[in-house]
């Protein structure tokens, strides 16, 4: 078993336990934002698509990394969009009165 | 500076950028800190995208460029959809993540192959079937939100035993990798039949459980982004991803529970086949309707009102007509909430963005427990759309599939107002005592039409 298994094991069970306890106290008024929005966190494997796309390995390599690009990239934009436009619909009494 | 002290400066933006993800999550849980949570979102994310393009294996940017104003141009629509169409959009960028997840895992594969060590290649394949099946799967659940196919579940006499072969032959062909690493040809023939797992997996489900499904999917996703970042050994992925999948896994839960069921009944019980058949035993019994004036005059006679709204208010498009009774009935002094059940609509918080995009404050939405207990002493429940989720069935008979379900106790308000377009059974295709209660009035009608009548009554008749 490769050394940096370990590692990542230990990283992804704190994150996880962290976010059930984080997500535990999300208000369930919120959970359509909270999805959105934990998908548009989740599109930062971008990163990784630009890693293998930019790398150049081989052709197969470069193209399905394009295109992981995009698709992830349009999940962070598109997410953080709606995410946004959804919390400011949501308004106390108070705001609402405004026009 | 040198490569190795470029890779460490990237790693601090991965670490910066985690934190960011979590403060995101922790400031969404309430809405007052929530914009704040997206902005740090936002910012953690930019921050690890420039730093990746500044990382010295990456060249050529021009196709890197091109790809992400590709990207950015098919976001910015789906980030701009009617919050009707929220569920299908979500389905969909779960496809879009599971869909890069794999993809990127399937190029580690061929770059490696077929020289993979066997445990990058247990976790390879682990990685891509999981991201395969639920690129599939969302595809299916966004085409039936989107009701290009059949909301209804689609079953066959042994279905689950099919589909939990076809997922064995994945995994086994995983095996079949892990051992003999030579065989490069077994890892198509494995994504294929996870694609066709995922298919299998979302087509039997019918659109009463597309709150569970999406939440199950978007567990998925996410640990799918996890898996591959143990491929890659990038910690960032990992923990999005496992922040994601938990969040996805918490919301399943919570959707299970709010309709008294398990995951596995969910996945392989085809709930609305079940039904069909109980509901073919009902019997014509007498109900009392009534006319958008008759219910205006009992609305504007009550102290305190609670609307409960289900998927029908969605598909009628009511939302902004029921803003508008909610105007007139307040500025009448009489007390307006809403009671939401947790499964109401096909996502979770569904029909809370509804009521807050019709300008509805947040503070009016209660959650079910919480209106529950004031229901016997409301003069007024007003069911907008919604059936299952305020069947006293759930309650009291022991027979019907939906026993046991925690349900919106309107039976118990004063007077019951349902609007509903005809006497059909509801989704999972029960019958509903509640129509033929006492105190229940049906109000037949397309609920947009309805609600807007019901408004006209009610302003005709203040001067």
């Amino acid at each position: 078993m490769p050394a940096d298994f370990i590692s990542s094991l230990f990283v992804f069970i704190l994150s996880a336990f962290l976010g059930i306890e984080l997500i535990k106290r999300v208000s369930p008024l919120l959970h359509t934002p909270l999805m959105s929005l934990t998908n548009a966190l989740d599109a930062i494997v971008v990163v990784a698509a630009i890693i293998i796309a930019g790398r150049h390995e081989t052709k197969l390599s470069t193209i399905l990394g394009l295109v992981a690009v995009a698709a992830s990239f349009s999940n962070m934009v598109g997410g953080f969009v709606i995410t946004d436009r959804m919390l400011g619909m949501f308004k106390t009494g108070k705001a609402a009165k405004k026009p | 500076m040198s490569p190795a002290d470029i890779q460490q400066l990237i790693d601090f933006t991965y670490i910066a950028a985690a934190i960011g993800f979590i403060l995101a999550i922790k400031w969404l849980g309430s809405p007052v800190t929530a914009k704040r949570g997206v902005l740090v979102g936002e910012i953690a994310s930019a921050i690890a995208v420039i730093a990746t393009l500044s990382d010295p294996q990456v060249s050529q940017y021009k196709w890197i460029i091109i790809t992400l104003i590709i990207g950015a141009a098919v976001g910015v629509p789906l980030g701009m959809v009617k919050m009707t169409a929220v569920p299908q959009r979500t389905a969909l960028s779960h496809a879009f993540g599971a869909l890069s997840a794999a993809l990127i895992g399937i190029a580690e594969y061929y770059v490696a192959a077929p020289s993979v060590p066997r445990f990058q290649m247990a976790e390879i394949g682990l990685e891509v079937i999981i991201g395969s099946l639920t690129f599939t799967g969302s595809l299916i659940a966004a085409g039936k939100l989107q009701e290009i196919l059949p909301q209804r579940p689609i079953t066959y006499k042994g279905q689950n035993y099919v589909s939990l072969t076809v997922l064995a032959a994945a995994l086994g062909l995983v095996v079949a990798l892990v051992l003999h690493p030579e065989m490069t040809f077994l890892f198509p023939i494995m994504i294929g039949v996870a694609l066709i797992f995922g298919i299998m997996l979302v087509t039997p489900i019918g659109g009463a459980d597309m709150p569970t499904v999406i939440s199950l999917l978007n567990s998925y996703a996410g640990f799918s982004a996890s898996l591959l970042g143990f491929v890659l050994n990038n910690k960032v992925l990992i923990v999005a991803g496992a922040l994601d999948g938990a969040s996805g896994f918490i919301l399943s839960v919570i959707m299970c529970k709010a309709m008294n069921r398990s995951f596995t009944n969910v996945l392989f019980g085809a709930f609305g086949q079940v039904q069909a058949s109980a509901a073919g035993a009902k019997e014509e019994r007498a109900v009392k309707s009534a006319s958008p004036e008759d219910a205006a005059g009992i609305l504007a006679a009550a102290n305190t009102v609670v609307i409960v709204p289900g998927y029908g208010m969605a598909v009628a498009q009511a939302q902004h007509k029921v803003r508008e009774l909610y105007d007139i009935l307040t500025k009448k002094g009489i007390d307006v909430r809403f009671g939401i059940h947790p499964v109401a609509g096909r996502m979770p918080g569904h029909m809370n963005v509804l009521l807050a995009e019709a300008d509805i404050p947040y503070d009016r939405m209660m959650e079910m427990d919480a209106i529950n207990g004031d229901l016997p002493q409301t003069d007024v429940a007003l069911v907008i759309g919604a059936n299952d989720v305020t069947n006293p069935a759930a309650r009291t008979d022991q027979s019907s599939p939906i026993f046991g379900m925690p349900i919106i106790d309107v039976d118990k308000a004063r007077t019951v107002m349902v609007i509903k377009r005809s006497m059909a059974a509801g989704f999972a295709g029960i019958d509903n005592p509640l129509y033929y209660l006492d105190n229940t009035m049906m109000l037949f009608g397309d609920a947009k039409k309805f609600v807007g009548d019901i408004v006209r009554e009610l302003s005709g008749g203040s001067h």
